[in-house]
């Protein structure tokens, strides 16, 4: 049983129908990317899977637990965490702050080691720890977005371009982050418009396109694709 | 001429009032801070509080200082469930239908207090409340002075629970992005509630410290509707030490322009502020949110 399952997904806002049947799974400990073009529906698959936003039809389950008709709380409860598009930290809270309120609903009573576990991976964030969130730079504002989510302890972590506005040197590490948590067992759903760089890591992949998946499979097989190479990588 | 000393006490006067008018005006903007909503309802609740009060001192013989464990308490839990009964119910998320039911609630409040207790002002007796006591050339009534401290360790208390406490940074973090808050497991809903619970409750604490020195009657809210909206308006909507500093000084004017205007033409003084900032500075004097 995958530890994340879409299946038959609708969604969208009012009028507007964003997502028209998306099927697509992670298994534990597997990286996955979901890739896809700007409006494919890409954030809106995250909203649904955070319960932020009701599918119209379909479902999402996460380890064998319908959670498309959770609140967001339980679904972070149960251990699957996101890092929203545009990071979202809370601008005036401190960093400090910002990570404490990670382990809000999950993973408190482990909360001090936690807390060393996420400044001995970002120490620019221990350095910074004091200072107002908003004042970090982007680069690090994604820092303690991941930090944040992972002070939740997930067993799966959503993260929606996280390489958005980030200088490549820094994408490098992010990813590379990735990889090492994934090792340690966290399961990875990693939306993203970087083709190359998500699918380095990734094992499979999903092409997300006008809110139907369009493509899927392993990652080099994705990466042979004339289709895709033409549409994505302008090869 | 008017003499220093006299000037002195009616700042003294001032001061310890406005630390009173700080408390009430906190509730107001922790309130606007975390749900967005002008709680047209705050001083009808003072007033509701207030009775509490007197109801506390005069049937039960409790001292009204006393009465703030019981009155607090019941006061937060009264908020909260308005919040989730009531306000979150009616309005359905949207803003200006929140305005109209806290509106509505002001309403039914005074109505209600009209038909049980009738328009009467009532005052209770505490054998002590006005000994005189010397604060420097000021002679203030014990219970005003005990009202001030009160007050400032209640905003004292306040400023705790917002900095440092996981409730204090999901209110912040919820004032400031709901959807981010919910991606790290608030909920979202019970946190308004809390925070609407936390702005009657120290409405709760406010009435035990004010009735001493004070009265109460259907109407008593109407004056702290206008000086903790100035208050608030002054200090910068949804800013802490805005809403504090602003308290301290609408207390000022109202007891200097008593003094140079006369008790009846003292509150001209905290209109002509009201309008003025929202003229002049639209966003306070500290205009920065929570
Ligand atoms: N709140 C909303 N109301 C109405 N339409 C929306 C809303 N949010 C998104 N949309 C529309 O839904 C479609 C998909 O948006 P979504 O944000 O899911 O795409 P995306 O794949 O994440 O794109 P991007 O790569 O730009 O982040 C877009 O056409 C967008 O305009
Ligand atoms: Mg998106």
């Amino acid at each position: 049983m995958p530890l994340l399952a879409v299946r038959e997904l609708a969604a969208g806002y009012g009028p507007v129908e964003v997502l028209r049947g998306v099927d697509l799974e992670v298994g534990e400990g597997e990286i996955v990317a979901l890739l896809g073009p700007n409006g494919a529906g890409k954030t809106t698959l995250n909203r649904v899977a955070s319960g932020l936003l009701r599918p119209r039809a379909g479902e999402v389950s996460f380890d064998g637990q319908r959670v498309s008709r959770l609140a967001p709380q339980a679904i972070v409860e149960a251990g699957l965490v996101q890092v929203p598009e545009g990071r979202r930290v809370f601008p005036d809270l401190s960093v400090h702050e910002n990570l404490l309120l990670g382990a809000y609903r999950r993973g408190r009573t482990r909360r001090p080691a936690n807390l060393e576990r996420v400044y001995a991976l970002f120490p620019r964030l221990a350095e910074r720890r004091r200072q107002a969130a908003g004042t970090l730079s982007g680069g690090e504002q994604q820092m303690l977005a991941i930090g944040r989510a992972l002070m939740a302890e997930p067993r799966l972590l959503i993260l929606d371009e996280p390489s958005l506005g980030l200088a490549p040197l820094v994408v490098e590490q992010v990813l590379a982050l990735l990889v090492e948590l994934n090792r340690a067992g966290l399961a990875v759903l990693l939306v993203e418009q970087n083709v190359v760089q998500s699918l380095a890591i990734a094992r499979r992949a999903y092409v997300l396109e006008q809110g139907r998946i369009v493509a899927a499979g392993p990652s080099a097989t994705l990466l042979a694709d004339e289709r895709l190479r033409r549409a994505y990588l302008g090869l | 001429m008017l003499e220093p000393s006299i000037l002195t006490a009616s700042l003294v006067h001032g001061l310890a009032n406005g630390a009173v008018y700080a408390l009430v005006a906190l509730g107001l903007s922790l309130v606007y801070g975390v749900l967005h909503i002008i709680n047209f309802a705050h001083g009808a609740l003072l007033m509701a509080a207030l009775y509490g009060v007197y109801f506390l001192v005069e049937r039960l013989g409790l001292d009204p200082y006393a009465a703030i464990p019981i009155l607090v308490p019941a006061a937060g839990a009264a908020g909260y469930l308005l919040h989730r009964w009531v306000v979150a119910k009616a309005s359905r998320g949207r803003e200006e239908a929140v305005l109209l039911v806290t509106l509505g609630i002001a309403l039914v409040l005074e109505n209600l207090a009209v038909a049980l207790f009738r328009s009467d002002t009532r005052t209770i007796e505490t054998g002590w409340a006005f000994a005189m006591v010397a604060v420097g050339p000021a002679l203030l009534p014990a219970a005003k002075l005990a009202a001030a401290a009160g007050a400032l360790l209640a905003v004292a208390l306040l400023w705790a629970l917002v900095r440092a406490t996981d409730l204090g940074r999901a209110i912040r973090a919820v004032a400031k992005d709901r959807e981010a808050a919910r991606l790290v497991g608030i909920d979202v809903e019970h946190v308004f509630a809390l925070a609407f619970a936390i702005g009657t409750a120290t409405l709760g604490a406010a009435a035990c410290l004010l009735l001493p020195t004070y009265y109460v009657s259907p109407q008593v809210g109407h004056g702290f509707v206008l000086i903790a909206f100035t208050i608030v308006v002054l200090g910068g909507m949804g800013s802490f030490w805005g809403a504090f500093w602003g308290g301290l000084l609408i207390g000022v004017v109202e007891s200097l322009g008593g003094l140079f205007l006369g008790e009846s033409l003292g509150q001209i003084g905290i209109f002509a502020i009201f309008i003025a900032t929202l003229l002049l500075r639209p966003t306070g004097l500290f205009g920065r949110a929570v």
